[in-house]
């Protein structure tokens, strides 16, 4: 089953990047031209698939850096560089690019995605290894798993948040992985802009992220109630609503809360 | 085949300077206007209103058909202009928020004025249109510019009189819906119980009751507890036209999901999921960004749904949640460039589908300022083009081809030498009749039938 669906990516990826196709998606990726310089022949699948996975990360930093992502986008490129990954992971090519002597491509590759990195990484700096062992667990677990299925699976970060040593960590610059999985995490929690530190504890029944606190300060201040019970509610038990009581001790929780920080 | 359009063009012109009282059929304009971002017909196809990026709501009216040509049939011009919604900042994420307008939806008109909704990425607006067409004159304590009488000069008492004056439409905002949404709304529709409309954003739909905008109901909410799980956003969503405890909303994903507000108060569970499974065949790495609904509506009658994601468009049974019934290719030749069109980001883009009024064509745009129509009974499709050259005042559009390669007729456009820039995004039917609007970039199309359409 794998093999088919190999070959079928294969020709498909041969009929995009062959008649000149190549070239509109590779010009941008001067990191990549120093690949295919000496290549005269169609690009290796893996190669392809290595651009691909590239083109998408600068995508989602691009996006990243600008005012207002757009969401939909931006999860979609993500899903389609898990499923590459996935991909990559279940071929052992992950292991193989990153542990060649012809590392040169790879230490471009890594540092065009550093450098693109760099603002975002001093912030998230504490979140690296955490998020770097989650990623592993889960794709160990998927690893007998169909890749179609993977898909979505892969996606569902399931693991604690421990360190998790694994032949993935001994055997990879964890730089790489490290900074494709902060890729990754930094879309999703800069959209959010949490905040690691001790309002965390706070808020652990409710989302804490900045923005939700905004709607709920706003909330507050026009007497939004029904729409902030809502979001409690939400929080508290996705699928069924909430109980009066339970929604009511969370707004006075929240009110102290909220009555200390604008005050202040 | 369906309609050989069109015996008239109307481009009609939105330039800033003109406001209330639009111009008779004017044609292109010289003042460049903005990026239209939505259109849309009202419930009887009198009005047809656009959003701009600019934040600003066009608004024209179809003339009445006049008597001295029987054989034309009103145009489309110029009713209104207002600024619907102005540049705001977030100061607590340091962003700006779009003035753009993304979806405007008509109310159902219940007295001598219409209302209209329309939202911007975080705040919606309800607008009340009336027309003013007398004015009193004859006040005691007033003169004609305003100013108040010496009253030692009034010796006697008249009553005001109305005396026709030139016709000013007046817009105002009636309620302003703000602070429901944490991501950006992409669409609105209202309630066949004409009290309450919903908004989603990528996350979350809320329902709001017209009357009221300091609170609204959250019916469904897809946000994962940790946002680093999320894989799935929503990209549309509308009320069923009969049902006022149905609605639909669409993934990016591909999938669709029937909700009813009976069976529970907050609307994570679907009563039905509309999935067709993926073709293994086509896999490949951007199958599932292909497969993201990019718009979603119900048929007239309200047994369909017609969706579309980036090649093709669908028209589902709601009775049949394994597949769609129909499924008809808009552009498939594109399916072998869907490298370059990640690249340069197209195939992000999201297109609007249509049904006419009586359910049996749908229409969709696509690149090139091109459009497409299916005839659902007679199977056969048209691909007609939006562009100055093409369309001649009261001149009969041409269809156009793509060919991919083999023979290559006259007048064929072959793929590598489409203009992606020139995207069809938006396109509106009139509900009853063969009159579409079509938004090319800046420019407004509008086709109508000939009129003796014995097609049907």
């Amino acid at each position: 089953m794998g093999e088919e669906e190999g070959l079928h990516q294969t020709q498909l990826l041969d009929t995009m990047f062959v008649r000149g196709l190549k070239r509109k998606c590779f010009d941008g990726e001067e990191d990549i031209e120093g690949t295919l310089a000496g290549i005269k022949a169609i690009p290796s699948y893996n190669l392809q698939r290595q651009s691909l996975l590239d083109m998408s990360l600068v995508k989602l930093q691009l996006c990243h850096m600008l005012v207002e992502p757009n969401l939909c986008r931006s999860v979609l490129i993500a899903n389609t560089v898990r499923q590459i990954q996935e991909e990559m992971t279940q071929d052992g090519t992950w292991q193989m690019i990153n542990t060649q002597s012809t590392g040169q491509t790879s230490l471009d590759r890594l540092v065009s995605t550093d450098i693109l990195c760099r603002s975002s990484r001093e912030q998230a700096e504490g979140k690296q290894v955490p998020g770097y062992s989650n990623f592993n667990k889960d794709f160990e677990d998927d690893q007998t798993q169909d890749s179609s299925e993977t898909m979505s699976t892969a996606s569902s970060v399931q693991a604690p948040r421990n360190l998790q040593s694994n032949v993935w960590e001994m055997e990879n610059p964890q730089e790489n992985r490290g900074n494709f999985q902060k890729s990754l995490d930094q879309i999703f929690e800069t959209l959010e802009n949490k905040s690691p530190n001790s309002v965390e504890d706070l808020f652990s029944e409710v989302d804490n992220s900045y923005y939700d606190l905004d709607t709920m300060l706003t909330g507050m201040m026009s007497n939004t109630k029904m729409g902030h019970c809502d979001g409690l509610e939400t929080f508290s038990s996705p699928t069924t609503t909430t109980s009066n009581s339970n929604c009511k001790s969370d707004l006075n929780e929240l009110d102290h809360i909220v009555e200390i920080l604008v005050e202040s | 085949m369906i309609l050989i359009v069109s015996a008239k063009l109307g481009t009609a012109s939105r330039d800033k300077g003109t406001a209330a009282q639009g111009g008779k059929g004017s044609f292109i304009s010289a003042i460049p206007s903005d990026i239209i971002s939505t259109v849309e017909f009202n419930h009887t196809g009198e009005l047809l209103a656009t959003g701009d990026k600019g934040g600003r709501v066009v608004i024209f009216q179809r003339e009445p058909e006049s008597k001295n040509e029987p054989y034309s049939q009103g145009e489309y011009n110029v009713y209104s202009t207002f600024q619907s919604h102005e540049p705001e900042f977030d100061y607590l994420k340091s962003l700006e928020i779009e003035e753009k307008i993304n979806k405007i939806k008509w109310l159902p008109q219940q007295n001598a004025a219409h209302s209209l909704l329309s939202t911007n990425d975080k705040t919606i607006k309800l607008w009340k249109i009336t027309e003013r067409d007398k004015r009193p004159e004859g006040y005691n304590l007033k003169d004609e510019e305003g100013k108040l009488k010496d009253l030692s000069t009034v010796t006697s008492l008249q009553v005001p009189v109305l005396k026709p004056m030139d016709l000013m439409v007046e817009v105002t905002p009636r309620r302003i819906f703000a602070n429901g949404h944490t991501y950006h709304v992409n669409s609105i529709s209202v309630n066949s119980d004409c009290e309450t409309y919903m908004s989603a954003d990528d996350l979350r739909i809320n329902l709001w009751h017209l009357a009221i905008t300091d609170r609204s109901f959250n019916i469904v909410d897809i946000k994962p507890a940790n946002m680093e799980d999320l894989t799935e956003v929503i990209t549309a969503s509308e009320f069923h036209p009969h049902h006022c405890n149905l609605f639909v909303y669409s993934s990016s994903k591909g999938s669709l999901r029937l909700c009813d507000m009976r069976a529970s108060a907050l609307c994570d569970k679907h009563s039905k999921l509309y999935e067709e499974p993926e073709d293994p065949s086509n896999r490949s790495f951007f199958s599932e960004i292909i497969s993201s609904v990019s718009d979603v509506k119900f048929s007239h009658s309200g047994r369909y749904m017609l969706t579309r994601d980036y090649l093709t468009v669908k028209v589902w049974d709601l009775n049949m949640e394994t597949k769609p019934v129909e499924t008809y290719q808009v552009h498939d030749y594109l399916r072998s460039k869907l490298c370059s069109l990640y690249e340069n980001d197209c195939i992000f883009d999201k297109f609007e589908c249509a049904w006419n009024g009586s359910d049996s064509v749908i229409m969709t745009g696509a690149y090139n300022n091109f459009f497409r129509m299916f005839d659902r009974n007679t199977k056969r499709d048209v691909t007609l083009e939006a562009s100055r050259e093409s369309s001649k005042p009261r001149a009969i559009l041409k269809p156009r081809r793509v060919c991919v390669g083999g023979k290559r007729r006259k007048d064929d456009i072959s793929v590598d030498s489409l203009d992606f820039t020139k995207k069809i995004l938006h396109t509106a039917w009139h509900p009853t009749e063969n009159i579409i609007a079509i938004a090319a970039t800046n420019n407004l199309y509008i086709f109508q039938d000939k009129v003796n359409s014995e097609m049907h």
